[in-house]
């Protein structure tokens, strides 16, 4: 800046700037690069923003390749995934021929297998501490196997308790040293007994699912053959509700953060969140599989869960969301029985029908491995943009299109048509009769029959 | 707990602990032992309220949200604005050069001579005079920069040069005639208007394309952040090519015959165009027909400019005028006649708002002409070339005014024309090749597309217009209620209005209305049944998300 006071009449300053303020001084240097807010400085601004959030769209679907591998290796159908509560990168899988698998996911890999029963392994649950899980089978035995830290699985159980009756489903309690098994009925098994200590019947159906609350330990939600969910409590004599549905629930996963959130997985293509509280109504209703959805299984987050469909696809849900916000299918994969979310967040394992366990990942676009910090600001970038920009129509529509198997796009369109047509006659019967006479009934009740207590 | 508990546990939380490296011990204890101690954090300066409110102008977040949940949703927004708002105006501080400026009286009679004598060396030599009386007169053009510039002869003189070191990067004679000459995105690519076609060179000379889409053009604009190369022509068409896959996007024939004073709006992209019947037409790619017309002058209009906020256009008109229009209204602001014999021919608008003038051979510059209480008694600085001036350009982030004229190229200093301040991920004068190469690749990734050129939307607008439509569609499909009336009969003798004959009425009146209401629900259903089953075998109909900015009839 020069600034010249002359003795005549007049003062002069005019911009002159120094190169050397704004060149890098060596090539090791980054380059300076002012900045000036000054709106005018920025025409478009707010369109080249919505351009970058387009094309960040666009990169999104065109990086979506969720599948990551398939672990091949059983001989049979997927009977049941778990996984350790501990342990990242070990997951159990057993089949119908009684083998039992435990996969190492960094390597891809199947670290040890035993042939755990006699004819179909019915449930499978892992111990906390990660030394030791348990099977039951269609043998009627209860069996519990140790496993190293390496993921070494003893070919001996370590001990078997045998029954009478086939247990359909296992699962662990989170603290105490207690599990439950259902079949008959719901037993309660606690230490070296042979005898369950307790044992919970309500009504005459056999029980086939069963699942621990991982807050509220002592919770336990059944899924029942008479259409039916009910919760126990295991420090009291009988159960707490029963909630019967109009069709099957095949499956029940707890909301990890929130211990009175739980999604059934039911027969009627649909999944129901419910509020223990008030389970008069349904919390949310998901829709978008068109055939049972056979599993469900929370993210470690709570905020999403993946769904396992018997119309072979794999689909995700946001927990307070409708319908889902993504779909995995391959052309190979069949029906899809069972759903595992891993505990990192960033991987969904599935176990189908014809024989595999496939790896995917929990975010389809997500790039693995470490990033960079200026792979994490673009990253970040690109969700902020997507985020501010989404409601824009061409937005909304690229990142919601999937190209789906024809299968399941003709079944959603047809399935459409038949709610609509539903509804269409609902109205004109309501329109037709006395008023009052069909009332108006919530989406989200419409599947309840009867709730007792 | 108390609300001196309470201050103590703030003021700890202000603290930062960090680990300090302790000098090495003398006796020879542990070199790389660490001790802890507490820091104060730097608390940052609130910026003066003052300084906020001028970034604060535009936004207004107030206004009723129905529930809870928008109201939080509200406030957060407005926490991000406030954010930027802060920063924007901290950065401020940060500003390292300043405006320039002169200050004394009779500023008009100041020189070229007398700021070369006070001024430093690197602004003596941004005042210089090529004599080029060849092939003269000279159109000229400065990159986006500020750093390059281009000059045409009308006779097929064209020359390309970095003007601060006058470094030369080509020197060509096109044998043509040239009408106008204009840089494309960046230095390494210009567009000259030749007598037939449009051809692009590059800065070594050498010819790239012949756009044979552009023929007979009169003017060359350049929209950077689009790619588009604008160019109006003598036989009255407008077109706008993109110059990133080469294509014609749109083509307009204007039907205002020949078309030789071309203005841009840098910020909405709005093409003005002055005609010879004194009217400025506004154009956008998407649209066939002007977007509006204002009449500026009683006769023809000599120029356009819009200055750099894209608030405020200057005319000149054939007769002595030079108007100045606000565009957010379309309303003349103000309006300065010359003297009889003296017409003001060219106008720009520098970064700043001072507005060149030019007068056969003379160019004023005025400040704060476009305030609407402005009446130029004098203007701010004054230049006078030899010959007739036949192009005049503010250099962008300089205070230099480049003036092309019949016998070459003059450059005169205007203290105070040119943004001081620039942003380097915007323009920068002093880019290296890296950066240059890399803005390229950034500008083509965002591109925008020109459908987006409109004279009043924003993207970021809600469309309410198309969503109330869609909404009064959707309600008059669906389930119709009929509506309640109020009705209270006449009172009528003998008995006519005792209790059960009137409620009788009200019920008979209300139910000819229901089922009136019930027969057009049923037959419009029926109409639009049909015409969506119509609708569904017609192609074309599906609405793309760029229909809004559609000019609607």
């Amino acid at each position: 800046m020069a600034t010249v006071v002359r003795r005549k009449d007049f003062s002069l300053k005019v911009l002159s700037r120094n190169p050397e303020n704004y060149r890098r001084e060596t090539k090791l240097d980054i380059h300076k690069a002012p900045q000036n807010p000054e709106s005018y400085l920025h025409p478009f601004a707010i369109e080249r923003e919505y351009q970058r959030a387009l094309n960040a769209t666009k990169l999104e679907r065109v990086f979506a390749k969720p599948f990551l591998c398939g672990l091949e290796g059983h001989r049979d159908n997927i009977e049941c995934l778990a996984k350790f509560p501990t342990r990242l990168s070990h997951v159990l899988s057993a089949a119908s021929d009684g083998e039992i698998r435990l996969w190492d996911l960094s390597t891809k890999k199947c670290i040890s297998n035993v042939v755990a029963h006699d004819g179909l392994v019915r449930g499978m649950c892992a111990h906390r501490s990660g030394n030791f899980f348990l099977s039951c089978g269609q043998d009627a035995n209860v069996k519990f196997w140790a496993c190293s830290e390496e993921g070494h699985v003893t070919q001996e159980p370590v001990r078997t308790i045998l029954n009478k009756h086939v247990y359909q489903s296992i699962d662990h309690h989170e603290k105490d040293d207690t599990f439950v098994t259902c079949g008959q009925s719901l037993d309660v098994w606690a230490g070296d007994r042979a005898q369950p200590y307790q044992s919970y019947t309500w009504g005459l159906d056999s029980m086939h699912y069963v699942k621990f609350n991982r807050i509220e330990t002592h919770l336990v939600a059944v899924a029942a053959d008479d259409r039916s969910i009910m919760l126990y409590d295991i420090r009291g004599g009988a159960g707490v509700q029963k909630l019967i549905m109009r069709m099957k629930t095949n499956a029940i996963s707890w909301n990890p953060m929130q211990a009175y959130i739980f999604t059934a997985a039911c027969d009627d293509y649909n999944l129901y969140t419910y509020d223990i509280r008030n389970l008069t109504m349904a919390a949310n209703k998901h829709e978008d599989h068109i055939a049972a959805v056979m599993d469900v299984d929370y993210a470690p987050t709570g905020k999403e869960f993946a769904t396992a469909g018997y119309d072979r696809a794999v689909r995700i849900f946001n927990a307070v969301e409708g319908h889902s916000r993504d779909v995995y299918t391959t052309k190979r994969m069949q029906r899809v029985n069972h759903i595992l979310w891993s505990m990192d967040n960033k991987y969904i394992l599935s176990g189908s029908d014809e024989m595999n366990v496939r790896l995917w990942k929990s975010k389809a676009a997500e790039k693995l491995g470490v990033l960079k910090p200026r792979e994490k600001t673009a990253f970040n970038t690109a969700e902020t943009l997507k985020r501010t920009f989404k409601d824009h129509p061409e937005i909304k529509r690229i990142s919601r299109h999937r190209h789906l198997p024809k299968l399941i796009f003709s079944q959603r369109k047809e399935l459409r048509e038949i709610k609509e047509a539903q509804k269409r006659k609902e109205s004109n019967r309501r329109f037709h009769s006395k008023p009052g006479a069909v009332p108006f009934q919530p989406e989200r009740k419409k599947q309840i029959v009867e709730l007792k207590d | 707990m108390d609300s001196f508990d309470k201050t103590e546990k703030q003021a700890e939380k202000t603290k930062i602990r960090y680990f300090v490296p302790r000098e090495p011990d003398p006796n020879g204890g542990g070199k790389f032992s660490f001790v802890r101690r507490s820091k104060e954090v730097i608390q940052e300066k609130p910026v003066p309220k003052e300084k906020l409110k001028k970034w604060r102008k535009n936004e207004s977040l107030k206004g009723k949200t129905r529930t809870k949940f928008h109201t939080q949703k509200l406030k957060d927004k407005k926490k991000v604005l406030d954010n930027v708002i802060e920063k924007s105006a901290r950065s401020e501080f940060l500003r390292t050069e300043e405006a320039g400026e002169i200050v004394g009286e009779n500023v008009y009679q100041v020189t070229q001579n007398d700021i070369k004598e006070k001024a430093d060396e690197a602004t003596q030599q941004k005042i210089f005079d090529l004599r080029l009386n060849q092939f003269g007169p000279y159109r000229i053009d400065y990159t986006r920069n500020g750093r390059h510039l281009v000059i045409g002869g009308a006779k097929g003189h064209v020359a390309a040069f970095d003007w601060q070191t006058k470094k030369l990067h080509c020197e060509i004679n096109v044998m043509e005639t040239v009408a106008d000459v204009k840089w494309l995105h960046q230095e390494t690519l210009f567009a000259v208007a030749q007598k037939k076609w449009v051809y692009v060179y590059d800065n070594q000379g050498i010819e790239v394309h012949c756009l044979k889409h552009l023929d007979s053009v009169l003017r060359l604009e350049f929209l950077p952040y689009h790619f588009l190369l604008c160019s109006s022509s003598s036989k009255g068409y407008l077109s706008y090519l993109d110059v990133s896959i080469g294509k014609e996007v749109s083509g307009i024939c204007t039907k205002q015959g020949r078309l030789d004073v071309m203005g841009l709006n840098p910020q909405s992209a709005v093409v003005y165009l002055g005609h010879p019947n004194g009217t400025v037409s506004l154009w956008t790619p998407s649209s066939k027909e002007p977007a509006a017309k204002i009449l500026c002058h009683g006769s023809a209009v000599r120029d356009v400019a819009i200055d750099s906020s894209g608030v405020y256009m200057a005319t000149s008109g054939m007769d002595r005028r030079i108007k100045i229009f606000d565009l957010r209204m379309y309303k003349e602001l103000s309006k300065y006649q010359y003297h009889h014999k003296q017409c003001p021919g060219l106008l720009d608008f520098s970064q700043k708002g001072l507005l060149a003038v030019t007068r056969d051979n003379v160019v004023e510059v005025f400040k704060d002409f476009t305030s609407q209480a402005y009446r130029p008694e004098k203007p701010y600085l004054y230049h006078r070339c030899e010959r007739l001036i036949y192009d005049v350009k503010f250099c962008p982030y300089e205070d230099v005014l480049g003036i092309g004229y019949q016998l070459g190229f003059s450059s005169i200093v205007i203290p105070g024309a040119g943004e001081a301040n620039f942003d380097a991920y915007e323009a920068n004068p002093y880019q290296s090749k890296a950066q240059r190469k890399q803005g390229e690749v950034r500008l083509l990734l965002d591109k925008v597309k020109p459908e987006m050129i409109t004279v009043d939307t924003n993207i970021t607008n809600v469309d309410l217009e198309t969503a109330k439509e869609l909404q009064a569609e959707r309600e008059k499909k669906k389930y119709l209620k009929p509506s309640k009336i109020d009705f209270t009969p006449k009172h009528k003798m003998k008995g006519g209005s005792s209790g059960v004959k009137l409620i009788q009425r009200i019920k008979g009146v209300q139910e000819q209305n229901l089922r009136q209401a019930v027969r057009t629900i049923v037959r419009t259903k029926q109409v639009e049944g049909k015409l969506d089953s119509h609708n569904q075998n017609r192609k074309g109909l599906q609405k793309s998300a760029l229909d809004r900015f559609k000019k609607k009839n």
